[in-house]
């Protein structure tokens, strides 16, 4: 935008000077004016989430200004955080997301380290296949996951449908192959004579991956957890899918299934409900961001 | 005892050979450079040593063992590498001792290696920083630190001063020269800068497409080339080469570049060049310095000729004048003060008894 | 080379196996180590995978083997032809929205000064972060019939309330409207770090050379930022139609399954009508647009493997 300043430009030289900062000027508020228009379409619906949740039923209900509470409360707070049931759904989204992340990385960092370092019979292929997975929607599986799960029970007796841990065996299925491909990048881009070195030095294969990658693709390793963590807590398909038994069911479809019932909404307590269960990667994503934003890119720009 | 012997060592990449079976007796104590353009299989040859490339055929024995397939760490050598490789997580101290702490050997002993290597290369404040902390100066020391704890029977460099600048080059260059004289442990280093070269070396290999070319100690290089890849590999600016003849010429011979300009072949290289009076395709070879300008009493293997001056560079105690013969630019070092000018016509002398006769068809100096 | 092994025979014979061995076992470490992820891939993507197009042939009972009797039935049903007309219009209208929306807010914030920079695109990318379910239970709330927080405001300005879930062309336009807002701040940040990665003096000789400001986003941003742009919204389109969570929470597909994606008409016909091979079928039915996208993007990924 500095830009419309050049050719915008006058005959004198003093002149063109005035008007290029003149003309930054603009540029920029006109910048700041579009960003501010942006945030506030960005962030209306989670300011609208807290300010709702912050009201009782009787002003949800009532023909005031909306978007204000006139009375707040944290009476939603409250009933959701001392229901039995609500904890359960935190409870298992946790379990689940913890066990998950663990999972992908192991399978993850070890496999990652093998494509990228140790070239083998069909690892090339192997890392291409890896990516293609990641391009396979959960929407595609779901109905054949749903068949075997009936397949299995019917053949070893593990009834594997409706238990909330079912969800710790098929959510790496989404993360492990974008955690491995960006990890494949980091570990790609640490220089090979860093490994040779390693050798030199006498370390082993396994301690070259824990006592120089790990530490040095440390951030790529944050970021690939935090992916891993934000898509097993945000999957709302499998466990809608797989789950039915109110104490079986992970936070979101939690809440979605058990807070609507039928045509009797309690907005109050959904907008509690939502907040709470946005709340996890919200404050990962707070604290973490840059990590966050490199994982997010790492899987188009490396690679 | 710690030499390093190659034994027409052979590497190829699939089909592409990298080094064509070479043969190397490095002997203990000894500090050996591996010259050459990129690409000419230096590099290639140093990581075999090390282990870190398979030999496609030949063997390579350090000491008394062979140890194609002894893997790099049972090999008892270090290498410094050319960005260096220090672990970017761990401290000076880290780095150094990693190798050691892998052995498992005793904290204690670990310590009095660390402490007297970093003693050895000045570098006692810096064990606590990480490596992102240090300058370039700095961080090829340690990595030559990393190398001197283990206490190898062999240190191997990888052009490990290409990353400093100029002037950080030439002292890490000395650097290395007094390490070696403190620990005098079998170094083999690789490097395409001559100059490097040169000023390091015990003796000078020169490599080539893949070929040894010339091995040597580096006066010998310089002045008696045994190729036609070596008098102008090394040396700069780079030895004059200019298409000649051979002439009898009265019972002496005479090497004619122009219609105009010849030069009596001194009396005592008539013999060694008398077979090749026949030979078309020959090369007259000769450095800048042994072209000048005529001094007051002319040496016996002097002799004046006359030139138009293309281009002059003045150098501050040289300066470098060029000119054209028989198509071919030749460069000259003449005394600053001797006034010459670019256009100008210009005497000089040429001292024949520093020539070199090279067969352009074998590429062989005669 | 013969007289070589002549000269050193055992050396040489023992060098080539002990190096074999020693191949062989650094490839089997690496094949352990890559072995759990072929397991998960194989059992739980890859064979799945291949058992929906088993799944699809099946009547619904899945007792009877009927070839290609599922996806007949498919074709000749208006109601599936309505789907894959809306599933296209969601995912190509949404794609193209979040690719402009995030161009211009990635220009926007790469404009200001840089030190604020982080704070508006950590604001910015909220939207990403929250899990779609959640997020879409809010503008759900803010779509509701009776208390929209929107229809408020109009009102304010004295308009007509909009019936945003309820009447089938404002409820499309509100399921992409919500994967934009969601989607958009993903276009951003990697447009933005696009944007980064133009060299200053590309700007600089543009603007000596005369260019005005378009023409600079023309023949420098854009052909500089081209892979990134191509491979985002690649990458989108497949995430975007292949979409459930949006439209399952907002309309549930209605109304009169008018929105309606892939994905939420195979959930309905598969999970909650119980005719696993029909659902198998429709959600089939993304595989050609998902493998078209997916060769682009790999032909991307090797031609920059290839330049590297």
């Amino acid at each position: 935008m500095t830009d419309a300043a050049a050719n915008a430009a006058g005959p004198s030289r003093t002149i063109q000077y005035g008007s290029m900062s003149r003309d930054r000027k603009w540029a920029l508020r006109w910048s700041y004016f579009f960003l501010v228009l942006f945030a506030i379409f960005f962030l209306m619906p989670p300011i609208y989430m807290l300010i709702t949740s912050l009201k009782t039923s009787a002003e949800i209900s009532a023909a005031t200004n909306p978007w204000w509470v006139f009375s707040p409360t944290l009476d939603n707070y409250v009933a959701l955080l001392t229901q039995n049931q609500f904890l359960v759904f935190f409870r298992n989204s946790i379990v689940v997301s913890v066990c998950v992340v663990a999972v992908s990385m192991v399978i993850s960092v070890f496999a990652a380290f093998a494509l990228a370092r140790m070239r083998f019979w069909g690892s090339a292929t192997l890392a291409t296949g890896v990516f293609l997975t990641y391009l396979i929607p959960d929407t595609l599986l779901f109905i054949p996951l749903f068949k075997m799960f009936a397949f299995v029970r019917d053949t070893f007796g593990i009834e594997l449908m409706n238990h909330w841990w079912t969800m710790i065996i098929v959510y790496p299925t989404l993360t492990v192959p974008f955690c491995t491909w960006i990890m494949i990048g980091y570990f790609a881009s640490i220089p090979k004579e860093l490994d040779e070195a390693a050798l030199i030095d006498g370390a082993t294969w396994m301690q070259t991956l824990f006592r120089i990658f790990i530490p040095v693709a440390l951030p790529g390793i944050i970021a690939a957890t935090i992916f891993a963590f934000t898509v097993s807590w945000a999957q709302f398909l499998y466990p809608l899918a797989f789950t039915t038994s109110t104490d079986q069911l992970l936070l979101p479809v939690g809440i979605i299934t058990t807070l609507i019932k039928g045509d009797v909404f309690n907005w109050g307590q959904i907008m509690t409900g939502a907040l709470l269960g946005a709340a996890p990667p919200l404050i990962i994503y707070a604290f973490l961001m840059d990590y966050y934003i490199a994982g997010l890119t790492a899987g188009a720009t490396k690679g | 005892m710690a030499q390093v012997t190659l034994r027409k060592v052979v590497k190829n990449y699939d089909e592409t050979p990298a080094v064509r079976g070479i043969d190397l007796d490095i002997a203990d104590k000894e500090f050996v450079v591996l010259v050459g353009p990129s690409g000419c299989g230096k590099s290639t040859t140093l990581r075999m040593i090390a282990g870190l490339e398979e030999i496609t055929a030949g063997d390579i024995l350090i000491g008394d063992q062979v140890v194609n397939d002894v893997p790099p760490k049972d090999r008892d050598i270090a290498m410094v590498f050319q960005n260096y490789a220090l672990y970017p997580h761990m401290t000076v101290y880290e780095n150094m001792s990693f190798g050691l702490r892998l052995k498992k050997m005793p904290k204690a002993d670990i310590d009095v290696r660390v402490q007297s290597a970093a003693r050895i290369l000045d570098i006692t404040e810096l064990l606590q920083r990480k490596p992102k902390q240090l300058s370039g100066g700095q961080r090829q020391r340690v990595a030559m630190g990393r190398a001197i704890v283990r206490d190898p029977k062999v240190f191997l460099f990888d052009e490990p001063l290409s990353n400093l600048d100029a002037k950080l080059r030439v002292q890490m260059r000395t650097e290395i020269k007094k390490v070696h004289q403190k620990v005098r442990t079998t170094t083999v280093y690789v490097t395409h800068d001559q100059v490097e070269a040169m000023t390091l070396a015990d003796r000078v290999v020169v490599m080539n497409g893949g070929n040894i070319e010339q091995v040597g100690a580096p006066n010998d290089l310089y002045h008696a080339p045994a190729t036609k890849f070596v008098a102008s590999f090394i040396g700069s600016p780079a030895m004059n080469m200019i298409p000649c003849r051979l002439e009898q010429a009265a019972g002496a011979l005479r090497v004619r570049l122009t219609d105009e300009i010849t030069f009596p072949v001194p009396a005592s290289r008539t013999a060694r060049y008398q077979p090749h009076l026949s030979k078309s395709r020959l090369l007259f070879g000769l450095r800048p310095e042994h072209i000048t300008e005529v001094p007051r009493h002319l040496e016996p293997e002097q002799h004046p000729f006359e030139v138009t001056l293309d281009v002059t560079e003045p150098m501050g105690q040289e300066t470098l004048v060029y000119f054209t013969v028989n198509g071919t630019e030749i460069c000259a070092s003449v005394n600053p003060t001797a006034g010459a000018q670019s256009d100008a016509r210009m005497a000089l002398a040429a001292d024949l008894s520093n020539m070199h006769l090279i067969d352009d068809e074998t590429g062989m100096v005669l | 080379m013969a007289n070589i092994s002549e000269s050193v025979p055992v050396a040489t014979d023992s060098s080539r196996s002990g190096l074999h061995r020693l191949m062989q076992r650094k490839s089997s470490i690496a094949f352990l180590m890559t072995l759990p992820l072929i397991l998960l891939i194989g059992v739980l993507v890859a064979y799945p995978a291949g058992y929906a197009i088993y799944l699809s042939m099946l009547n619904k009972s899945m007792v009877r083997f009927v070839g290609l009797g599922n996806f007949e039935f498919l074709m000749g049903r208006d109601s599936f032809w309505a789907v894959v007309y809306q599933s296209c219009l969601f995912a190509v209208t949404a794609v193209i929205f979040k690719a402009v929306i995030g161009f211009v807010v990635a220009h926007f914030v790469h404009n200001i000064p840089a030190k604020g920079q982080r704070k508006w695109r950590g604001m910015l990318l909220v939207p990403w972060v929250i899990p779609p379910a959640m997020s879409t239970l809010a503008w759900l709330w803010l779509f509701d019939p009776s208390y929209s927080a929107f229809n408020w405001i109009l009102a304010l300005f004295g308009m007509d309330p909009v019936p945003w879930t309820g009447d089938t062309s404002w409820a499309r336009f509100s399921v992409i409207l919500v994967n934009v807002w969601i989607g958009a701040p993903f276009f951003m940040i990697m447009y933005l770090a696009a944007l980064k990665s133009v060299p200053e003096q590309l700007y600089e000789a543009a603007a000596i050379d005369g260019a005005n400001w378009w023409q600079r986003i023309w023949y420098v941003t854009l052909p500089m930022m081209r892979n990134i742009i191509a491979i985002t919204a690649l990458f989108s389109l497949i995430v975007t139609f292949a979409n459930f969570d949006i439209v399952r929470v907002l309309t549930a597909g209605g109304p009169l399954n008018g929105t309606h994606v892939f994905a939420t008409w195979a959930f309905r016909v598969g999970i909650e009508s119980g005719d696993i091979p029909l659902g198998a079928a429709v959600s089939l039915f993304m595989v050609p647009i998902l493998a078209v996208a997916a060769v682009f993007i790999l032909r991307d990924i090797n031609k920059r493997g290839n330049e590297a």
